[in-house]
């Protein structure tokens, strides 16, 4: 790893390729230094030539750092933030019942606390949309992890549904995203969120992203066509291709499983339980 | 001394441009190469520049101007008209006065890098002075105590990203001590035609957004090839624990960055004349604001005689990497009548500056194809071997690993203790748990590539410390961020929640530097020299801005002889402005403030 080999040229070389003052010149300047072991306090006695600045004519007091942030136009707390709509697509399944699906998450904030917020659902052809919007305050944590806490607000079939939301957004080793939030409900009701995500790198803009998500809830809702326990399972795997960072139009599919109760109310709705969906979509922030 | 005048002087946004053009082909006004040598020889540049100013009186105007480098116009912030802005000449032990007029709608600022001078004249808003209101006149006067090569910037928001930086050179009262018919001032930088505000917002927002060097799924694939599965799928586990990408040298990169050399782009090819058998002294500098530059001549060895205006004892390399802020002499002697090509390629081989040493107007040589893009190493982690092996790279305070025979001082565990208590909270991504002081290590990228490769182990200042006392006390800083976040610390702390070091007038102290990052960090202390140690802790080389690698544990002693409020902190610009940054207060009888 060294370059023990980088040469150096013996001062008298250099001299002698160079100037010819110069070995002289460099003899009266080491000599000195040989003597200043001797010379503990004093700095200026014995070392190399150097001029201490003056005491400043002027001096600046010290201010408390909002105002040395406001003058130096350097301010480490500023508060940025950023809206990425992760998904925006339109899917289509064997039985050409078509959908649009949204997913979009935008924080803002400082480098310890944002505020976050986050909306996912869907719009079926001939039908309203139905998904749900959360609103969060999250807290850096740990090194990879942040705490999350805030409310949730589900919306389209039926009355809408408010929540209490606790959970944790963070990286877990491989480069993986996770969420992973619970929230209380009206009346004693529990559901559970589980959302992962990841990005592999095929070129530096042809990117694989596989996301799994899982939903469960400890009571059925049938406007919603939710059964109670895991009852949603969704896969998805979109390629997508960066145009720019900020924007990547993307092909995929996805996998919807609705099991167990929230099975049986689709089927009774005269729906199939679990579908493969073919899906186009863009992928944008801002 | 410091006044500020206003009126008169109106803020002029548009009325005062002027159009330069950067590309190949455009009209050439860049190019700040300038010629002093002692023999007589009449200037001459291939590349027209605008003369230096020398003397003892300058009237600076800090402006805008049109600028188009890459075939966008863009608006650059400029002094005098210039992007870079003129070389200033000085003499050792003159009294130099500088009006530095605004003519900028914001403050303004200019900070003479690596000059000592009292704390008001450091041109730091906030702890020299206010700053320059637009339509102001800023009075800098102070004596000149040194020599050697340096250079300004602004130290206010981005203005040194968007072009306020120049070269500044100080001619010693003896003469110079290298002898040579040519002289040039070398600046590199980096332009943007992207708005620092965005590129800084950008980063925040995705952190690795100008990295198109990560690891792919075929580069996984030919790992794998190379050194079998288990090898190949150990190593991405290491780093997959670690949430961190082995491609990440720097932040910005060529993906949004023209590199610049005196201004010119590569196509414009700044050029530097020489005639047969002369020696041509290359004053090189990094105004950059976020970029190391790995720089060499194809063809001639480089006789490197300073080191941040400090004089060295020669040494000869064929490439030196130099950190942003940081000052490189060299002396050439090219021996044929023909065209050398400079070529300084960005760390992360995402692009090049460029420019040529000729004989003639003109010519020019072949360009060195970009070197293979290196990957950062377990060791460049702060890992030791065999623990990058077992993969445990997140244990923080793992005891010193015992060094294995035959290890030079420079690879064997540094004693005492590893690490202060510092606060590690959920800002910092990393820490080196086995941090060498690797001094003879040219760092990554440049490891046995085949040339002769300059280390600060290489590099000896002449003369000696400015002060022969032993340091009476440590101060141990952690250089800590977190990548993806993109926040940047001191010991876990931004500026915003740090307290100043406090150090007392007139001592001696050491300050040791771990670098707990995957980032290379060039570490510039205003107002007091850094004098590096060496293995066995004696002073070694003196310098204003200090590189330190990832995984590097170096010391460097500091006389607190300057009194005032200082800035401490990365240079490199978006490292600084996202918290790396400490203020230091010089003051008699102050407590020892531990960080």
């Amino acid at each position: 790893m060294t370059p023990r080999g980088a040469a150096k040229l013996a001062p008298r070389r250099h001299a002698a390729s160079c100037h010819a003052g110069w070995l002289a010149m460099l003899t009266v300047i080491v000599l000195p230094l040989g003597a200043s072991a001797a010379a503990d306090e004093d700095p200026g006695s014995g070392a190399a030539a150097h001029v201490a600045p003056a005491a400043p004519a002027s001096a600046m007091p010290e201010m408390p750092y909002a105002q040395m942030a406001s003058i130096m136009d350097m301010d480490d707390a500023a508060r940025y933030g950023r809206i990425i709509v992760d998904q925006w697509e339109w899917r289509d399944d064997a039985a050409r019942r078509g959908s649009g699906v949204w997913d979009v998450e935008g924080w803002y904030g400082g480098d310890y606390d944002k505020l976050w917020a986050r909306t996912e659902g869907d719009w079926p052809s001939g039908t309203g949309a139905q998904g749900r919007a959360e609103l969060l305050w999250d807290r850096i944590v740990t090194r990879w992890w942040s705490l999350q806490a805030g409310a949730r607000y589900d919306f389209g079939a039926g009355p809408g549904k408010g929540w209490a939301a606790l959970g944790v957004q963070g990286l877990a080793p491989g480069w993986i995203n996770v969420e992973a939030t619970v929230y209380a409900g009206e009346a004693g009701s529990v559901a559970g969120r589980l959302k992962a995500e990841t990005d592999l790198r095929f070129t530096q803009r042809l990117i694989l992203q596989p996301e799994l998500e899982f939903n469960a809830y400890s009571r059925a809702d049938r406007a919603r066509e939710q059964g109670a326990g895991l009852s949603e399972v969704d896969a998805g795997l979109r390629l997508r291709y960066e145009i720019r960072r900020e924007l990547a139009p993307y092909l995929g599919v996805a996998w919807r499983q609705r099991s167990g109760a929230s099975a049986q109310l689709l089927r009774a709705a005269g729906a199939v339980p679990d579908e493969l969906q073919w899906l186009i979509g863009v992928r944008f922030w801002f | 001394m410091g006044i500020i005048a206003r009126g008169g002087a109106q803020p002029a946004r548009m009325g005062r441009r002027q159009f330069v053009q950067g590309v190949a082909g455009g009209t050439l006004l860049l190019g700040a190469g300038s010629l002093f040598g002692r023999t007589g020889n009449p200037p001459s540049q291939a590349t027209p520049g605008p003369a230096p100013l020398s003397g003892t009186q300058f009237d600076l105007s800090i402006g805008e101007l049109a600028v188009n480098y890459t075939g966008v116009a863009r608006v650059a912030t400029a002094v005098n008209g210039q992007v870079p802005a003129p070389l200033l000449r000085w003499r050792e032990g003159d009294v130099v006065t500088l009006r530095v007029t605004n003519r900028l709608a914001v403050h303004s600022s200019i900070h003479w890098h690596g000059m000592i001078v009292p704390a008001d004249m450091d041109g730091v808003p906030g702890l020299s002075f206010p700053g320059i209101p637009p339509g102001a006149t800023f009075v800098y006067r102070f004596p000149v105590n040194q020599h050697g090569t340096y250079w300004y910037h602004s130290h206010s928001r981005f203005q040194e990203q968007t072009g306020l930086y120049g070269p500044l050179v100080i001619e010693p009262r003896g003469g110079e001590r290298a002898r040579c018919e040519r002289d040039y001032t070398v600046i590199l930088s980096d332009w943007s035609d992207s708005d620092p505000e965005h590129v800084y917002a950008t980063l925040k927002r995705q952190s690795d957004y100008f990295n198109f060097h990560q690891r792919t799924v075929a580069d996984l694939h030919a790992d794998i090839a190379r050194q079998g599965a288990a090898a190949a799928g150990a190593n991405w586990a290491l780093w997959a624990r670690m949430r961190m990408d082995p491609t990440d040298l720097l932040d910005v990169s060529g993906s949004v960055y023209t590199y610049l050399m005196n201004g010119s782009t590569p196509g414009a090819n700044w050029t530097a004349l020489f005639g047969r058998g002369e020696r041509v002294r290359l004053r090189f500098i990094n105004g950059s604001s976020m970029s190391f530059f790995d720089v060499r001549i194809p063809g001639l060895t480089m006789t490197v005689v300073a080191a941040d205006g400090q004089d060295v004892e020669p040494v000869s390399v064929d490439e030196f990497r130099i950190g942003t802020a940081e000052v490189y002499d060299v002396i050439v002697a090219p021996a044929d009548d023909r065209a050398y090509t400079i070529f300084a390629q960005a760390m992360d081989r995402s692009g090049y500056a460029r420019g040529t040493l000729a004989p003639q107007p003109g010519m020019q040589a072949g360009l060195p194809p970009l070197d293979a893009r290196p990957l950062l190493s377990a060791a460049d982690m702060g890992m030791a071997m065999d623990m990058a092996m077992s993969g445990r790279p997140e244990m923080p305070e793992m005891p010193e690993m015992p060094g294995m025979p035959g290890m030079s001082h420079d690879t064997a565990p540094v004693p005492g203790p590893q690490h202060a208590r510092v606060h590690y909270g959920p800002g910092v991504d990393m820490v080196a748990a086995n941090p060498q002081r690797r001094l003879h290590d040219p760092g990554v990228g440049l490891r046995d590539n085949g040339r002769r490769v300059l280390t600060y182990g290489d590099l000896h200042t002449l003369g000696g410390a400015i002060d022969a006392r032993e340091p009476q006390r440590d101060i141990e800083l952690h250089l800590t961020g977190h990548m993806q976040r993109y926040l940047w610390s001191f010991n876990g702390r931004k500026f915003s929640d740090s307290e100043p070091l406090r150090f007392r007038f007139g001592e001696r102290l050491r300050i040791v530097l771990v670098n707990d990052s995957m980032m290379t960090h060039p570490i510039h202390l205003h107002g007091m020299w850094s004098e590096i140690e060496d293995a066995q802790d004696e002073f070694q080389l003196r310098k204003h801005t200090v590189t330190v690698q990832p995984g590097q544990r170096l010391s460097y002693r500091v006389t607190a002889d300057a009194l005032g409020r200082w800035a401490y902190h990365c240079h490199l610009l978006y490292h600084m402005e996202a918290g790396m940054f400490r203020e230091v207060v010089v003051a008699p009888e102050a407590g020892a403030g531990e960080p």
